[in-house]
């Protein structure tokens, strides 16, 4: 890497003028890669977080960058294909050589770029949110996104406080409501849980109905889960109050965890109640909470910017690169290695997503005190106190 | 029986869906033997064009015009600048013009737009409606009720015009049909800008129920263009039939047997029914009309 960097110095210097002006430049940046899928079915994660990015890369920049050294930030976008993905990942590697990576919008991209940066020892925080990317723990590879695992014992957990033990899921087909539901599975004995009924639907449906219908004749059914995340949940929100099922309670997960749903599902959404970030009740929380400040500078900083709501996607990004930025600066060097081992010694950081605590076994450093258990009120998120 | 019912009204509900979208394959299909793979992006426009357009202060009734013009003016544009230029190649060829109309018309619309869901209120509230235990969003008698007209009103301008005749005879041989003094190049226009007519007010009815974004368009062109296959390419009764049909077997796939392989086993129906009438249900009729 050193000597290569040098060969480049050299080559640049030997080109009059613009050469010599690529070289000073190159000796003054760090230089930060990221690969998102801004375009693509999945661009409603990866634009915030490429907004994101952006402006908090100018922000750094404008006072003085890290250790003395402005960063430059390397995007590409994978337009949600995992094969480009790994292409802009090499190509992050050897022609534009980051020091780190943040990025990653899916979990399909994510896991195809892992072993680009696992072979070139480069540090990798990933926004993607399967338990995968960090189960089993990657030397290089980290993430800032709670996990489906988490938000599935959190939602039978409020279960548990409400004596609620049989539980009719609904999930998405696609990659995000199957992985959650296998998650759901696997934890629900630990709290008790009893899945008494077990419906899909694919992520493009326009009807979910049927399956509804389904679950509202189970005998017992005493709360239902919808492990899924873009519009689905929408219309099996809109259907749940079409079949007059809402005197059941009904559970959605981190996945719509955005204004938008609430938009979309109207009325219907009333009463509905989903595990989240504490970005999205930013104004709710007790001044005493520890996250308060992030969450509402974030917002404000976001919003004022983008001119759109904030979602707690781009939240992950804000998330994933202070924590870079922190490790940068408490390793004081560009070392690829050295700032890996900073990553894993993160404690205590405060982002959007939660207070982050890492170590060797765990690369994520979330407890579920992250996810607050909110329930919507009046077109708006509510904070559920604990014990109701 | 409650229960019955309620996959039945589903079934119906997304059926009349596909019946519409498979409607306007058949208009164009039946003037150019082309199937239009841009149908989608068509209904896409549809309900877009109006959620932005009311969402700009236009009252709804107007917003709809609006999206229906600006769908059939991109219908004739899409004739004229890409569909005309090509006229001497074959079916296949214009087929893939069309599949290449959709993927510009897409992302045209993800910059335009935006990228996120949109929706509209129901025209007659959202108060579900109860029949018999089965709860019916009003929305969907807009969706049953539009299609009963669209396919009417195809129906008898195809049969029972003068202009809908040319149509058919362009379609049956282009050549025969410029002899006998028939305007097969205005028949074409024709043809797409009604396709798209019939798709963007497809999209009108369907947004208050299945919400829309810029890419919608994608499996709706594919589910109406299996219906129309079910149906019997070109007949506009098989396409509502097919539709409906195809909107009925996932529902009742769904309900009765696996939520997980109602696709599968739609799709397994269809291809047992082509396996044993490859023309489609009301195929043959449409070949013996012409």
């Amino acid at each position: 890497m050193q000597t290569k960097a040098t060969l480049k110095t050299l080559l640049a210097a030997s080109v009059v003028g613009f050469g010599l002006s690529q070289a000073a430049l190159a000796q003054e940046t760090i230089k930060i890669g990221s690969v998102l899928s801004v375009t693509g079915p999945s661009s409603f994660l990866g634009e915030p977080e490429d907004k994101t990015l952006r402006i908090y890369v100018d922000k750094i920049n404008a006072t003085g960058g890290v250790n003395g050294k402005k960063i430059e930030l390397v995007i590409y976008d994978d337009g949600g294909d995992a094969n480009k993905a790994r292409t802009f990942a090499t190509r992050l590697i050897e022609d534009d050589e980051v020091i780190a990576m943040v990025g990653g919008t899916t979990t399909g991209s994510t896991m195809a770029m892992i072993p680009v940066f696992e072979d070139a020892k480069v540090p990798f925080i990933s926004l993607a949110g399967a338990i995968e990317v960090i189960d089993p723990v990657r030397k290089f590879v980290f993430k800032t996104p709670h996990t489906d695992k988490m938000a599935c014992e959190k939602i039978f957990e409020d279960l548990k406080k409400r004596n609620l033990t049989k539980i009719g899921l609904i999930s998405g087909t696609d990659g995000f409501g199957a992985s959650m539901r296998a998650q759901c599975v696997k934890v629900a004995p630990n709290y008790g849980m009893q899945i008494v009924a077990d419906e899909n639907y694919g992520p493009r449906d326009s009807d979910m109905t049927a399956q509804l219908t389904k679950i509202k004749n189970t005998a017992g059914v005493q709360a239902v889960v919808n492990p899924g995340f873009g519009q689905g949940p929408a219309i099996v929100t809109r259907n749940y109050a079409q079949l007059g099922m809402n005197s059941i309670p009904f559970y959605q997960s981190h996945g719509v965890a955005s204004k938008s749903f609430i938009d979309l599902a109207g009325a219907a959404a009333e009463g509905v109640r989903l595990p989240a970030a504490a970005l999205l009740v930013g104004d709710k929380l007790p001044e005493s909470d520890p996250q308060k400040k992030v969450v509402t500078e974030y917002k404000q900083t976001y919003e004022s910017a983008t001119k759109q709501p904030v979602s707690t996607f781009g939240g992950h990004a804000y998330d994933g690169l202070f924590i870079l930025v922190e490790a940068m600066k408490r390793a004081n060097s560009t070392d690829s290695e050295k700032i890996r081992d900073e990553i894993e010694k993160t404690k205590g950081f405060v982002g959007t997503g939660g207070i982050v605590n890492m170590s060797a076994t765990d690369h994520l450093g979330l407890d579920l005190s992250a996810f607050r258990m909110l329930e919507i009120k009046g077109g708006d998120w509510n904070l559920v106190a604990s014990g109701s | 029986m409650a229960e019955f019912l309620q996959f039945l009204i589903s079934g119906l509900t997304v059926g009349a869906v596909y019946a519409l979208v498979a409607l306007g394959f058949t208009l164009i299909y039946n003037a150019s033997g082309v199937v239009n793979f841009a149908q989608g992006e068509f209904v896409m426009l549809g309900g877009m064009v109006t959620v932005f357009a009311s969402a700009a202060g236009v009252p709804l009734p107007l917003a709809a015009v609006v999206a229906i013009v600006v769908a059939v003016v991109i219908g004739l544009l899409l004739h004229r600048l890409a569909i005309e230029p090509a006229r001497g190649a074959s079916a296949v060829t214009l087929i893939i013009i069309t599949i290449g109309a959709s993927i510009l018309l897409r992302g045209l619309a993800a910059i335009i737009f935006d990228k996120q869901f949109h929706k509209l209120p129901g025209f007659s509230g959202e108060t579900p409606i109860d029949i018999l235990g089965a709860a019916v969003q009003p929305q969907s008698f807009w969706v049953l009720g539009g299609t009963a007209v669209v396919v009417v009103a195809l129906y008898v301008f195809l049969e029972h015009t003068l202009l809908g005749k040319a149509v058919l005879a362009t379609a049956a041989n282009r050549l025969a049909a410029r002899l006998v003094g028939i305007n097969t190049t205005t028949i074409m226009a024709l043809a797409f800008g009604g396709s798209a007519a019939i798709g963007a007010i497809a999209g009108i009815l369907v947004t208050p129920i299945t919400l829309t974004n810029y890419d919608v368009g994608t499996l709706l062109a594919l589910k109406g263009f299996a219906a129309a296959m079910l149906g019997g390419m070109g007949n506009p009764l098989g396409a509502v039939v097919g539709g409906l049909l195809l909107g009925l077997l996932e529902a009742f796939g769904a309900g009765y047997l696996s939520s997980t392989y109602k696709d599968a086993f739609a799709f397994l129906v269809i291809l047992i029914v082509l396996f044993a009438a490859p023309q489609g249900l009301f195929g043959r009729r449409a070949v013996e009309r012409v």
